[in-house]
C-alpha cells in the first residue's frame, strides 16, 4: 500500500495522513491510493504539514509497517532512546524497526 | 576569551530578530516551505527524521561557563533534557519546534552565542586544537587567529554561496589534534629558523565520499597575511568549483583536478592582487583580539604532587588528563563515552555541572572537542581529585580517552535524514564488548570511528578502525575500514572486503583487536601494526570460516 507521511510545520512531529487529516501514529494512516499526490498538493497548500512524501508499507499483525526502515524509524523513534519513542514502555519496540 | 563589542553583538541580536520574522510569516502561511529552507538553514534548522534539529556553533570549541549553563538549559527548556556534541565542536539538539527557534536564538545570543552557518554552502564554524592556550607541546596559541578568522569568514558576502559547504581548522603545536589535513582549508602555525611565526596551508583535504589529504599550497605565509591567502584559496576555489555536480564540489575536487601546482599557482597569482586591495585587517586588530586569550592567572609554585592512592582516580589521571604548559595545572578530558551510551550525549544536568566545575576549577574555560569530549583545560593539580569525584558521581569519570570506548559517532540512522544506517547501536555494542577498562588500555591508543552515510560526519576514513554503514537494499550493512588515521600521519583507511550486519561487525571489530594484540611489535598502536604488517593478516582472520563441528 501507499501512505502519505510528512512533519508538522509547527513542532516537527512526524505525521502519517489519516483519510480525514493528520496522526502522529503510522497506524492510523490510510492507503492513499491514486489520489495520493492530490492529497499532498491540498495538504501542502494549508501549510501546517512539510516534508510530504508518499511511501510504501505493508498490513501486517502489528499494524501499518513502512516498508523502508528509515520510514519506521521515523514512525517509533530513536532506537537508542525509546524512552523518546511512541513507545516508551516496551523495551523490545526497537526490534519492530529492524 | 573573545568577549563580542557591539557590532558582533547587534549583528547576531539583527540576525534573531530577521528570523524571528521570517518564522512568522512562515507559520502564517506568508510564504512556502521552498522559500523558507534555504533561510531556516541559515540559521542551523534542519529538518531530520523526527523533529527539526538546531545546530549551534561553539566557535572553534571554546565555551565559558555561561554559555555552556545555556546550552543546558535549552537542553530542558526547549528540548528533551539532552544535547549532542558533534565532530565540529558543535552542539546539536534534536527535538527542536519551530515556533521556539527564535526564542532558543535570542537565548543564545544573550550568552554570545548563535547558529549561523552552521549549514549552508559556506564557510562553516572554524575548529581548532582543544588544548589551545594550555598544550605543554604548543608553539603558538591558535585561538586569535581562529577568532580572527571567525569575524573573516562570518558574513563574507563574496564567500555565501560556495560551491559547497568549507571546513577550516587551525592548530599551533606538532601534535595535530584537530584532523587539520581532513579539512578545506587546514592551517598550522609554525616557527622558521629564525623563530618567526607562519601559516602553514594545508589545502584540499577532506572525508565525504572521497576522501583526500590535504597538500601543502602555502608552506610559510606571513600571519598578518593570512587572511588575504585564505581569500585568495577561496576565490579560486569560488571561481572554478564544480557547482555543476554536487558531488564533486568541493575544493578538494578542484585541487585534486587541476593538480596542486596549479591551483597554488592560482592562489599565488590572487593572492598578489588581494595583497594590493588592502584586504588584510590591520595588525592592531590582531593585537587586540590576542588581548583576549591571555594566560589566565595561574597560582606560581602550584604543586605538581598528586595522591595516587584512589586505584579508579589513578586510572583516570593516567588516561584522561593531559600535561599542562603551566606547573601545578593540567588539561583534564571528560570523556562522554560511558560504557554502553551515546558518543556525545549530555543531559542537562551534566552540562550544568560541567559548566560549575569550569567555573570552579578552568578558569570559567571549556572546549569541545572533535572526538566528541569535553575538555578543562586549566585544572589546578591540586583540585584534580575533587573535580574527578564530581565527575564520577555524575557519571562523567570513564577513563577511556583514546582507547576503543572513546567511539567517534554520527548520530546515524536513528536521528538524521540522510543517513543509511544506524551508527550508535553499534557503537554500544563495541562500548559493551569491550567494556573491560582492562582490556581496553591493554589494546592502547586506538580510534574507532563510525559514519552512518558516506558523507562521513563519523570520521570513519580516519578511524584506525573505521565504520561504515550503507543501504543494502533496505537492510543496514556495515563495511569495515582499517588504517586511517588523524594527526601529523594522516592517513585514509581502506575497505577490509564485504560487509556485516550489526552483530557481524562487533565480532569482526573484535577479531582485528586480536590480530594486532598478536601481531604487535613493542610500542605500536593499532594503526602502526597494520602499516607494519598490512590488510591480509586482518583480513583473513576477520573472514575465516568458523570450524563445522562433527
Amino acid at each position: 500500500m501507499k501512505i502519505i507521511t510528512g512533519s508538522d510545520l509547527r513542532t516537527g512531529d512526524v505525521i502519517w495522513w489519516t483519510g480525514e487529516g493528520w496522526s502522529r501514529h503510522v497506524n492510523d494512516a490510510v492507503e492513499a491510493g491514486e489520489h495520493a499526490e492530490a492529497i499532498i498538493a491540498r495538504e501542502n497548500a494549508k501549510q501546517i504539514v512539510t516534508d510530504t512524501q508518499v511511501i510504501e508499507a505493508t498490513v501486517t499483525d502489528d499494524g501499518v509497517r513502512p516498508a523502508h526502515i528509515k520510514d519506521r524509524i521515523r514512525a517509533l523513534g530513536p532506537t537508542v532512546r525509546l524512552d523518546l519513542s511512541l513507545k516508551p514502555a516496551d523495551p523490545a519496540a526497537g526490534n519492530w524497526v529492524i | 576569551m573573545y568577549q563580542y563589542d557591539s557590532y558582533d553583538q547587534s549583528m547576531v541580536d539583527a540576525r534573531v530578530a530577521e528570523f524571528r520574522d521570517q518564522v512568522e510569516r512562515r507559520l502564517a502561511g506568508d510564504i512556502t516551505e521552498d522559500q523558507f529552507k534555504p533561510l531556516r538553514l541559515k540559521n542551523g534548522l534542519y529538518l531530520q527524521l523526527h523533529a527539526y534539529m538546531l545546530r549551534v556553533a561553539v566557535p572553534y570549541g571554546t565555551l565559558n561557563s555561561r554559555q555552556m549553563r545555556m546550552l543546558g538549559d535549552i537542553a530542558d527548556k526547549y528540548d528533551r533534557g539532552y544535547g549532542h556534541f558533534t565532530t565540529r565542536q558543535n552542539i546539536q539538539y534534536n527535538w527542536i519546534k519551530l515556533e521556539d527557534a527564535p526564542d532558543i536564538l535570542a537565548d543564545l545570543a544573550s550568552v554570545e552565542m548563535h547558529a549561523i552557518q552552521t549549514s549552508g554552502n559556506c564557510i562553516r564554524n572554524t575548529t581548532s586544537d582543544q588544548f589551545a592556550g594550555a598544550a605543554a607541546d604548543e608553539l603558538v596559541d591558535p585561538r586569535p587567529y581562529a577568532e580572527l578568522l571567525r569575524q573573516w569568514s562570518t558574513f563574507h558576502p563574496e564567500f555565501d554561496y560556495l560551491p559547497r559547504k568549507f571546513k577550516i581548522a587551525i592548530i599551533g603545536s606538532e601534535t595535530d589534534r584537530a584532523a587539520m589535513k581532513l579539512h578545506d582549508i587546514g592551517i598550522q602555525l609554525v616557527k622558521n629558523d629564525a623563530g618567526e611565526i607562519g601559516c602553514r596551508f594545508y589545502v584540499g583535504g577532506g572525508m565525504g565520499r572521497t576522501p583526500m589529504i590535504a597538500p601543502v599550497i602555502g608552506d610559510f605565509v606571513s600571519p598578518l597575511q593570512m587572511v588575504s591567502y585564505a581569500e585568495a584559496c577561496l576565490r579560486v576555489y569560488n571561481r572554478y568549483g564544480r557547482r555543476d555536480n554536487k558531488y564533486k564540489a568541493r575544493i578538494k575536487i578542484l585541487v585534486h583536478e587541476i593538480g596542486a601546482d596549479e591551483y597554488r599557482r592560482q592562489v599565488e597569482e590572487e593572492f598578489a592582487h588581494i595583497l594590493t586591495l588592502g584586504l588584510e585587517p590591520p595588525a592592531a586588530e590582531l593585537e587586540r583580539i590576542k588581548g583576549f586569550f591571555e594566560q589566565p592567572g595561574f597560582a606560581a609554585g602550584a604543586s605538581d604532587e598528586l595522591d595516587l592512592s584512589d586505584p579508579d582516580f589513578a586510572l583516570w589521571v593516567d588516561q584522561n588528563v593531559h600535561a599542562h604548559k603551566q606547573p601545578g595545572y593540567a588539561i583534564v578530558n571528560i570523556s562522554l563515552k560511558p560504557t554502553g551510551g551515546i558518543p556525545g550525549d549530555a543531559t542537562a544536568d551534566q552540562i550544568r555541572l560541567m559548566a560549575d566545575l569550569a567555573l570552579a576549577h578552568s578558569f570559567d574555560e571549556l572546549r569541545v572537542t572533535h572526538a566528541q569530549n569535553i575538555v578543562l583545560p586549566h585544572v589546578k593539580k591540586a583540585d584534580l581529585y575533587g573535580l574527578w569525584q564530581k565527575l564520577d558521581e555524575a557519571g562523567l569519570a570513564a577513563a577511556n580517552l583514546d582507547l576503543i570506548g572513546d567511539i567517534i559517532a554520527c548520530p546515524g540512522l536513528d536521528y538524521c535524514a540522510l543517513a543509511n544506517a544506524r551508527s550508535i547501536p553499534v557503537a554500544q555494542k563495541i562500548s559493551n564488548r569491550f567494556a573491560d577498562l582492562g582490556r581496553q588500555r591493554e589494546l592502547g591508543e586506538l580510534k574507532l570511528k563510525i559514519s552512518g552515510c558516506i558523507n562521513a560526519c563519523g570520521h570513519h576514513h580516519a578511524g584506525h578502525i573505521g565504520i561504515l554503514g550503507v543501504d543494502r537494499k533496505g537492510v543496514e550493512n556495515y563495511q569495515l575500514l582499517l588504517g586511517g588515521c588523524e594527526g601529523a600521519d594522516t592517513s585514509l583507511g581502506t575497505i577490509t572486503g564485504p560487509g556485516f550486519n550489526e552483530d557481524g561487525i562487533v565480532d569482526a571489530v573484535e577479531k582485528a583487536t586480536d590480530v594486532y594484540l598478536a601481531q604487535r611489535a613493542e610500542g605500536e598502536r593499532f594503526v602502526d601494526t597494520y602499516r607494519r604488517i598490512g590488510m591480509a593478516p586482518f583480513k583473513e582472520a576477520i573472514y575465516a570460516k568458523e570450524p563445522v563441528n562433527g
